[in-house]
């Protein structure tokens, strides 16, 4: 009886050793789940949360649970510095999913580079993987890869002058930079090009101009926030009769809510989550789009964006990898990142290479109309 | 080429009336005790969000409309009580640094009590735009526009023509004789946080179905409508309207004509060329300050 309970305790005594010795994996995240670009930081939080959870129910990654640790970067570059030097060297993580701006990502490059840290981007300009920087990978569609998806259906319609009207912000100045480059490729000429401020309420003003511009088909616009809906409003009030093109920067929901009747025929080019229901029965993509769709909705009961999309596909990315090099060892993993083949995220079926840090390709970047009310595929 | 003109026009006249009710809630404060209030553009903000939020929870607009602006002017009233009151004697510079910190207080309570999304509101009357000379304007338009004359038609009758009104003309001519006459002046200033809280909510709620509404709003809105009530001169009331409606239209046309991008310049540095020359506004009283 004695030595049984002796040998008991000594079994005991050595699982808890080795659950101390099995530290947890740690994910390190900074996101602006607060300030102007909470839209973007506040699901990609939630995902985060919802799918290390998940990932711990189901076991863990390599026997060990993950472990995320996330701040607050409020859409500052200052603070998300600040954050990204805490992971690093206080707290110690693994690997860091996050940066939900540009701006935020940029300022955050130097460290993780001079650290040796795989660091896997949530934002969208080219600059952030060209040219292709040794520690940083990014998730989502690119802007001039919108720009790209944009121009080939112009041109898919025979449209050959536009006008362009764009925001303030990074993604928006980014973003209309990208379009004025690569518009003569496609034969794309913009005949007209508008800008409006942070907190305009008003851009008739901007849109008269565009539309009395010579020749103009259609009217582009660059940018996220309240800036596009109140663009696609204006758009309807002057009665402006040809179509209107938004950037994937309001790819979700939230954007037909807020345009209300007047988003009708808007087209966007945008991750297939949007649409994860409305895809073919074959499309590869479905299955992953439709998991999460009803995982983060049955959870937050909100409508899913791409935004949180890309959080996913960055988070399941790093734990590919890991499983991969069988380790977290920083520079496996970041090897094993690279080498990523045919991974189906929500983005897009992703094939990284030594030039290519983000892996996507305009195939699986769908251009979306929409029609009463939804989304809906292009044909 | 006319069209277009009015188009520019209309949307300007759209604008600037959105910015004149602001500016007239800077006004009004700033009567009542020299404090320029930075947290007005939050109650453009409370005004919105709460009217979207019982819209919503299923209210009708009729009674979501006046509980959204009861509830912003409990918020104003509450504000001086708790924050501006017990300063009270510290210098202006410290009371207008405390409106700063309500403003930051109020915005980050309005994202815990709402959320960080945008909202839109549905129009009043339909969204089929109502063409006129060539140009269009929306429904939602006319109702800000008449609006905010019917407000500056009563602000003008309460101010000249009642007792408390004239109290508070009184308190921001002298504040001290105004006492010796037996003017609550405490009062005066409570009064005055929760009329300007008040007429900021119902400007929040007249846009919201334009310019959508989120918990960071009232920030643009603010420093317009503060621009606005300098170009017109702080502390008037016709100065608060003029201004408004001249930046709305100055940087409509400068858009239109000029250029996009430098729009919020243009109408910046025309304010800046007015206080350079002009530095008590349009409407402001001439002032000389004792040195």
């Amino acid at each position: 009886m004695r030595t049984k309970l002796l040998a008991g305790l000594a079994a005991a005594l050595f699982a808890a050793g080795v659950a101390t010795a099995q530290e947890p994996i740690k994910i390190g995240a900074f996101l602006s789940v607060t300030g102007g670009a909470a839209f973007l930081g506040d699901p990609e939080q939630k995902t985060l949360e919802l799918y290390v959870e998940k990932l711990n129910a189901a076991g863990g990654v390599l026997g060990r649970k993950l472990q995320l640790v996330s701040y607050d970067s409020a859409g500052d570059a200052e603070k998300a510095r600040t954050f990204a030097k805490r992971l690093i060297e206080q707290d110690k993580v693994d690997v860091i999913v996050g940066g939900s701006t540009t701006g935020e990502t940029m300022a955050v490059v130097p460290l993780v580079e001079a650290a040796g840290m795989p660091f896997i981007s949530l934002a969208g300009a080219v600059v952030i993987t060209e040219p292709v920087k040794k520690w940083v990978f990014k998730t989502p569609h690119t802007d001039r890869m919108a720009c790209e998806r944009i121009f080939l259906d112009m041109r898919d319609r025979k449209i050959q002058r536009i006008g362009l009207i764009s925001g303030a912000g990074g993604f928006d100045k980014s973003m209309r930079g990208e379009c004025l480059k690569v518009a003569p490729t496609y034969r794309i000429q913009i005949v007209a090009d508008e800008a409006y401020g942070g907190g305009d309420t008003d851009m008739t003003a901007q849109l008269t101009k565009i539309k009395n511009a010579a020749g103009v088909q259609a009217v582009l616009n660059a940018g996220f926030g309240a800036g596009p809906a109140i663009v696609t409003k204006n758009f309807k009030q002057l009665g402006m009769n040809m179509p209107l093109y938004q950037s994937h920067g309001v790819a979700s929901k939230e954007f037909i809510k807020l345009a209300g009747d007047a988003a009708e025929g808007v087209r966007l080019p945008a991750a297939a989550v949007l649409v994860a229901e409305a895809l073919p029965a074959g499309d590869k993509q479905k299955p992953v789009a439709v998991a999460y769709k009803k995982a983060y909705e049955a959870r937050y009961k909100q409508d899913i964006s791409t935004f949180g999309g890309h959080a996913h596909d960055g988070l399941m990315l790093a734990v590919e990898a890991m499983k991969k090099a069988g380790s977290t060892d920083k520079a496996k993993v970041r090897d094993a990142l690279e080498a990523t083949k045919g991974y189906i995220g929500t983005g897009g079926v992703v094939n990284m290479t030594p030039a290519d840090h983000m892996g996507l390709d305009l195939t699986h970047f769908r251009m979306l109309e929409v029609k009463k009310g939804n989304w809906v595929p292009v044909q | 080429m006319s069209a277009q003109l009015a188009q520019y026009l209309l949307g300007g006249l759209t604008v600037g009336a959105i910015y004149a009710l602001v500016a007239l809630g800077f006004s009004i404060i700033y009567n009542a005790s020299q404090v320029i209030n930075f947290a007005q553009g939050e109650f453009v903000m409370i005004g919105g969000m709460a009217t979207v939020s019982l819209a919503n929870a299923g209210l009708p607009l009729l009674l979501a409309v006046p509980v959204a602006v009861l509830a912003a002017a409990g918020v104003g009233l509450a504000l001086e009580k708790f924050a501006v009151e017990p300063a009270r004697g510290a210098s202006v510079v410290t009371l207008i640094i405390i409106t700063i910190g309500a403003s930051i207080l109020l915005r980050g309570l309005a994202t815990l009590v709402w959320d960080k999304n945008l909202h839109a509101l549905k129009p009043f009357s339909g969204e089929q735009p109502i063409e006129f000379a060539g140009a269009t304007i929306l429904p939602q338009s006319l109702w800000v526009l008449g609006v905010t004359l019917a407000i500056v038609l009563l602000l003008g009758w309460f101010f000249g023509r009642t007792l408390t009104g004239k109290a508070m003309l009184a308190t921001s001519h002298n504040p001290l004789a105004a006492q010796l006459c037996g003017v609550n002046t405490r009062f005066v200033l409570l009064l005055s946080f929760g009329l300007s809280a008040a007429l900021g909510a119902i400007a929040g709620i007249l846009i919201a179905p334009i310019t959508l509404t989120s918990w960071d709003v009232g920030v643009m809105l603010g420093l317009k409508g503060f621009a606005a009530a300098i170009l017109g001169g702080l502390g008037s009331g016709a100065g608060a309207v003029v201004g408004g409606l001249v930046l709305g239209i100055v940087e409509s046309l400068g858009a239109g004509y000029v250029s996009s991008a430098y729009k919020d310049a243009i109408a910046f540095v025309i304010i800046l060329a007015v206080l350079f020359f002009m530095p008590s506004g349009l409407f402001g009283r001439k002032s000389a300050e004792r040195v």
